[in-house]
């Protein structure tokens, strides 16, 4: 079986699109589309919100009603959104889908980001802010220079659990009629093509892999080393996804 | 599949009558995901106890065991569920393959909960214990297994909260369990929505999820009476 697998997947025809089939280069690069789609869209609301509540420690029930949301199932909510949008795009192409899909996945990311930032601007010593605003620091400096700065190892264990989970749920959106590599996984078990379906497997668990290692990898090159401790060559370990599920207190995953 | 029955509402709050309906069935459905959202995180924390005790005694283990575990964890579910047949050389399709993905999933959660539950323990404590006469076995599950279990248990709470959604993913594969109710939804929905089974999938799940959520707390309650004692 391993060896049909190895087969399956370097197999160059298999890579590009023929007449009859989306190739796996395609479906990739759609995989990646959506989740990075959501992933901004994630970002751009949950960052300046954390960062907010965390800052000014006001609004902090949203946090915990973010958490909340990671209760439901989210292929249930998946399945829900879709019925109740898609109606509303019949007939054009991949729209009716991609829409209801992309707002699971922003409900996906949304929490681990939020509370991420959160614990970080409130994990601050207390001492290191009042020596800023000592310093004669505005609240915006303090927020940005000193806040931010050491938070960032939380928020980026907070992205990076958030981008696991929607690499995660994007290969099920597969299983409503949606493009990305779960394509391979659901068309293979339904043709009980078992070598194409765990291909589709090795390829969803190395972009998951890949992805991790990529922000990891940024993460080293933005926090400060001052805040990681990792000068020339004593290293502390970049913090794991599985963090932030902890600190998190609840969590849920796809 | 479930034949609709006739003039059935297709509003979203009809999902009790959809339940009375078909009673039998869903409680199977809800049966059976209740039994794979728990069993795993038991197993798995079997397996994790002792390997939590290694990557704490032995300093040298810490840092492979939890990369090794980190990077299990990093795999998405459904992409874990179609591997771990060819891997463990279990048929395609095999019915251990759920249960074996999730057991894996809450070893690689948990290791991490138990190694720094026990670092949780105050030095003073063990070496007290162990002055007393406490035989290192018997130290580990007397003293620094209880005085753990407050961390231990955070992590069981996220481990089985997150299963329930994960076993959920395992009913897209053909599963039966609540995802089923998923399936059923979106299959009934062509030409027009049908919510019941979609709305009542849902309701289980976050109901599940809660009841086993609680049960945790208590257990945690119960096992650690000295901390109540404290507060009141």
């Amino acid at each position: 079986m391993i060896g049909d697998v190895f087969t399956w997947l370097t197999d160059w025809s298999h890579w590009t699109d023929t007449r009859f089939d989306t190739g796996i280069i395609t479906q990739l690069l759609a995989h990646i589309r959506f989740c990075a789609m959501a992933l901004a869209i994630a970002m751009v609301i949950a960052l300046p919100l954390g960062l907010f509540i965390g800052h000014t420690n006001r609004g902090r029930w949203l946090v915990g009603a973010a958490n909340a949301l990671r209760a439901l199932p989210t292929v249930g909510v998946l399945v829900l959104l879709t019925v109740i949008i898609s109606p509303q795009f019949q007939g054009r192409t991949d729209t009716g889908f991609l829409i209801p899909t992309v707002i699971v996945l922003v409900l996906l990311a949304v929490p681990p980001i939020l509370a991420n930032t959160f614990a970080g601007v409130q994990n601050v010593d207390p001492g290191v802010r009042d020596a800023a605003s000592g310093m004669g620091m505005t609240g915006p400096q303090v927020l940005f220079r000193v806040e931010l700065p050491i938070s960032l190892p939380l928020i980026f264990s907070g992205v990076r659990s958030a981008a696991l989970q929607l690499i995660a749920t994007a290969t099920v959106a597969s299983y409503l009629p949606l493009g990305g590599l779960g394509r391979f996984i659901y068309d293979g078990l339904a043709q009980q093509d078992y070598p194409q379906m765990i291909g589709g497997g090795v390829l969803v668990a190395a972009l998951a892999l890949l992805t991790d290692l990529v922000l990891s990898t940024v993460q080293r090159y933005v926090v400060s080393r001052g805040i990681t401790g990792r000068y020339s060559t004593k290293q502390v370990g970049a913090p794991d996804p599985r963090l932030a599920v902890v600190t998190e207190a609840e969590g849920a995953r796809a | 599949m479930i034949a609709l029955a006739d003039g059935a509402s297709s509003s979203p709050l009809h999902f009790v009558e959809y339940f009375l309906d078909h009673r039998s069935e869903d409680l199977g459905l809800l049966w059976s995901h209740t039994w794979l959202s728990v069993v795993p995180v038991i197993v798995g924390l079997l397996i994790a106890l002792p390997l939590g005790w290694v990557a704490r005694r032995h300093r040298w283990t810490y840092p492979p065991i939890m990369s090794i575990t980190g990077v299990l964890y990093t795999i998405p579910s459904i992409a874990l569920f179609v591997l771990v047949p060819p891997l463990l050389g279990l048929d395609t399709l095999d019915p251990l393959q759920v249960p074996i993905a999730l057991t894996v999933y809450s070893v690689a959660l948990l290791v991490r909960v138990v190694a720094d539950g026990l670092a949780s323990v105050p030095e003073e404590t063990t070496q007290a214990a162990t002055a007393m006469g406490f035989r290192p076995l018997e130290r580990f599950f007397k003293v620094e297994l209880p005085i753990a279990v407050p961390v231990i248990a955070a992590g069981l709470r996220v481990a089985v909260v997150s299963n329930v959604s994960i076993v959920a993913v395992a009913g897209t594969i053909g599963l039966s369990n609540l995802g089923q109710l998923f399936t059923q939804g979106f299959q009934l929905s062509t030409p027009d929505a049908y919510y019941p089974p979609i709305v009542l999938g849902i309701v289980l799940c976050v109901l599940l999820a809660v009841v086993l959520d609680s049960a945790v707390v208590l257990l945690n309650r119960v096992l650690t009476p000295w901390r109540r004692a404290v507060r009141t």
